[in-house]
């Protein structure tokens, strides 16, 4: 007898794994947010929501709102029962109802992901195909939880050091809670200080220069290059288009050590035009082929009807492909911005003067042991917020562009 | 009829020709000039012995001045010239310098490395060689007459003019191997090239595994997708500094907030150091395994960073999968497993394909991630990190163009293998 196959060992597993869950969620949160030493207390809860699990699924009363509200308060009097009344603190830490709020939040998400899990499942064998859905529903909600949770700490972490002070987390790492009370210039104490004595605004300019500069010389090269290789017969076009992307491959770090040398001799070694140089030759192939794989789509009848009225070729690039092909044109430039904002080691083998350093190269050297975390955090921030802004109000070009920018299909 | 239209759509076509020529030089010339020559440029690198410090061309320093009280007619004064070999190790060959004199300056007694100029208004000394960091001086005795404006300052209103003839490591013809010598045996190369492996493999493959796994949770339409999406797609597209900086600051040993979770949870006893630790010794049942502290957790900074991308992929071929074929999967019975592996699976297959090519080159050569994190300490130095440990740390320009050698032949291996081993249908 395969027990797994049976419905109310599933819902017993899928009770215990998500009440389990819920609880350490719900605790590293309240230790994040409020700073205090709880203990967690993961195998009460997990004892309770087995126990849930099981009532869910023999008993099931009619009509979603009775059976939900039912469920999360079974739910919560067990864990509460389970932990023996002090769900999250037994040392009395909390207030009354930060615990009430948790155990809330705990029983509702438990109840929720359990009973989305075990959905029309009953307390008996399962065929294989019912089987599998469940345990794939188990598997679809614990990999969600996973993903969203290790995605977002990082930034959340990020985000909340910049606004904590050296003493506090070093007295208490834990501690993220934020006071709004003590007001913003103590609380944006770090921000306010990378833009007086750090000279950030010029950093943010530096960084805006070089990745616009970028873009635009990208484009003013690519587009023309992209449309000779889309639209026009020559020998070589098609080994052209195929090795292209062969210079994507090779690593800037080859590169760095012949151009440090040759860029020095020259005197461009420590100065934003060296960068506007390097940036676009290591973008432009990218950005020819993805430009080339969507000029190519455009019918050749509207370059023949160009033509036919007298259009040079160069008129035809700019008044017929650029304006059809706008989407591209912009999740190109995006992505080009991106590369060229994001970019790292050049910046940081060739600019020596602090005026003339991106954000890239001026949050390096916040890393330091004489500059507190909160001043490197508020520096992450501040590199951040300008690509996650320009990427969420252009997700859709970005992504486009992400997909079409190095694998073809 | 037919002969003139020929000829005609041959000029068309050769004009096309030229036009397309023209449209793409621009992108040539850049690409080679930033690209193509720097990757030659480095082989040249990698067989000379070039420090850092041969970026500054050996040159002769020559400071002028007057000593001595000299502004009335009648005057006496020394014109002293120093001169300094600003290189420590190259000789300065041929040296020469030319210098004219302010007029109403009269020479008295001249050095024997120096001459009259025939004009009588400027004078020419010859140094011959100059030894590495040689310096000296050259005194001139002079007089001024009543031509002389006055003004001591005259005499630095004309520069002398240099030449000399100096070795240049980086334009001569001297090679050698050392360079490659020194790489092969240094002790921890194989090391280093033995963590490069590891790290791209490991890196590669989970962040394909974790880019899968994504792809099939949000294929599924749920509440708030959309959002999830974008959030995914983060660690990605946020700079690199600030995501590694993050992860640095979340798991710092003294004000990490993972390390006081641990200890919180009585889960570890003391800090552990994720970034600066070597090895670590895991007991489970009684055995203890070792498992490489720093290496893991830069493997999975470069998972968490790269999974976005793969997911991207994945998610946008699974949805040009047409419906139908589920659906007609579900009537005959196949379970989600089956339909997974049977149908999914071989649509996704080419792109899987190339994602692991492309993701297994760029995580080969990524240098930021690990730079930022360990800086290539514990255990974590991969050849990209090596190139420049030797490159700008240890100022070897030469054993760093080396290394960067190295991984272009391993490069170009890669490539083959993965051209001969590709998919034929892949994308």
């Amino acid at each position: 007898m395969k027990i797994w196959r049976h419905g109310l060992f599933g819902a017993v597993l899928a009770g215990g794994v998500w009440a389990s869950l819920w609880q350490i969620v719900v605790t590293i949160a309240l230790i994040l947010t409020t700073g205090t030493g709880l203990t967690l207390q993961a195998g009460p809860a997990m004892l309770a929501g087995m126990a849930g699990g099981m009532i869910a699924i023999l008993f099931r009363p009619v009509g979603r709102l009775l059976r939900h509200s039912a469920g999360i308060i079974v739910v919560a009097l067990l864990i509460w029962g389970f932990t023996l009344g002090a769900p999250f603190d037994p040392d009395n830490l909390l207030q009354r109802w930060q615990s009430w709020t948790a155990l809330a939040i705990t029983a509702t998400a438990s109840w929720f992901s359990l009973s989305a899990t075990i959905g029309e499942m009953l307390p008996v064998m399962q065929a294989r195909y019912a089987c599998e859905k469940f345990y794939l529903r188990l598997l679809w909600g614990l990999g969600l939880t996973m993903f969203v949770l290790i995605v977002s700490i990082p930034f959340y972490v990020m985000v909340m050091t910049s606004l904590t002070s050296q003493q506090s987390l070093l007295a208490n790492p834990l501690d993220f809670s934020i006071d709004p009370s003590v007001g913003a210039a103590v609380l944006f104490r770090s921000y306010i200080e990378l833009f007086t004595k750090y000279d950030f605004g010029t950093l943010l300019l530096n960084s805006a220069i070089v990745s616009v500069a970028t873009v635009l010389i990208t484009l003013i090269f690519s587009v023309p290059g992209a449309y000779a290789v889309a639209k026009l017969r020559f020998p070589g076009r098609k080994w052209l288009s195929g090795s292209v992307l062969l210079i994507y491959l090779i690593p800037a770090i080859i590169l760095v050590i012949p151009l440090y040398a040759v860029f020095s001799q020259l005197g461009l070694r420590n100065s934003l035009l060296g960068l506007c140089i390097v940036y676009p030759a290591t973008t432009i192939p990218v950005a020819l082929y993805m430009l080339r794989g969507y000029f190519a789509g455009l019918p050749s009848e509207l370059d023949d009807a160009g033509l036919m009225d007298g259009l040079s070729r160069l008129q035809i690039i700019t008044r017929i492909a650029m304006p059809l092909s706008t989407p591209a044109i912009a999740s190109v430039a995006l992505y080009v911005f991106m590369i060229a904002w994001n970019e790292f080691l050049f910046a940081f083998m060739f600019l020596d003067d602090v005026k003339l350093f991106t954000l890239s190269r001026g949050i390096v050297s916040l890393n330091s042991s004489e500059v507190p975390r909160q001043h490197l955090m508020a520096g992450a921030v501040i590199a951040t917020t300008p690509v996650l802004v320009l990427f969420l109000w252009f997700e859709r070009f970005l992504v486009s562009g992400l997909t079409a920018g190095s694998v073809k299909g | 009829m037919t002969q003139p239209g020929r000829r005609r759509e041959g000029a068309l076509q050769r004009r096309e020709k030229r036009l397309a020529y023209a449209l793409l030089m621009p992108t040539f010339l850049l690409v080679l000039a930033v690209v193509l020559l720097p990757l030659v440029a480095n082989f040249w690198i990698s067989v000379k012995p070039v420090t850092l410090a041969d970026l500054r061309p050996p040159t002769l320093i020559l400071k002028e001045q007057v000593r001595g009280d000299f502004a009335a007619a009648g005057d006496n004064a020394r014109l002293e010239y120093r001169y300094r070999n600003s290189s420590i190790t190259y000789p300065l060959e041929a040296v020469v310098f030319n210098d004219t004199l302010p007029s109403g300056v009269v020479v008295t007694s001249l050095d024997p490395a120096c001459d009259l100029e025939k004009a009588g208004a400027g004078i020419r000394c010859d140094l011959a060689t100059l030894v590495a960091k040689g310096r000296g001086k050259i005194q001139i005795g002079i007089t001024a007459t009543k031509a002389f404006g006055g003004d001591k300052s005259s005499f630095k209103a004309s520069r002398p003019t240099v030449r000399f003839s100096s070795y240049n490591v980086m334009t001569s013809f001297d090679f050698t191997l050392t360079n490659f010598e020194r790489i092969f045996s240094a002790a921890e190369f194989w090391d280093v090239l033995k963590v490069s492996i590891y790290y791209t493999v490991f890196g590669t493959a989970g962040a394909l595994l974790f880019g899968l796994f994504a792809a099939q949770i949000m294929q599924k339409t749920f509440p708030g997708r959309p959002v999830i999406r974008g959030l995914m797609l983060f660690p990605y597209v946020a700079p690199v500094i600030a995501v590694a900086f993050s992860w640095v600051v979340l798991f710092d040993p003294f004000s990490g907030a993972v390390n006081a979770m641990l200890m919180q949870m009585n889960i570890a006893e003391g800090p552990i150091n994720f970034f600066g630790q070597r090895m670590v010794t895991i007991h489970i049942f009684g055995y203890g395994i070792s498992l490489p502290m720093a290496l893991t957790m830069v493997i999975l900074f470069e998972i968490w960073r790269y999974f976005p991308l793969s997911f991207l992929f994945i998610l946008a071929r699974m949805q040009s999968i047409p419906s139908d074929i589920y659906e007609a999967a579900e009537i005959d019975g196949a379970s989600p497993i089956q339909q997974f592996w049977f149908l999914s699976l071989p649509f996704i297959a080419g792109i899987l394909a190339v994602l692991f090519l492309l993701r297994f080159i760029w995580t080969f050569n990524k240098f930021d991630d690990i730079f930022l994190l360990t800086g290539g300490n514990a255990g974590t130095r991969t050849l990209t990190v090596n190139v420049y440990e030797q490159a700008f740390a240890i100022s070897n320009l030469g054993a760093g163009a080396a290394v960067a050698v190295v991984i272009f032949v391993l490069l170009l291996i890669f490539s083959v293998i993965f051209i001969r081993f590709s998919p034929k249908d892949a994308g």
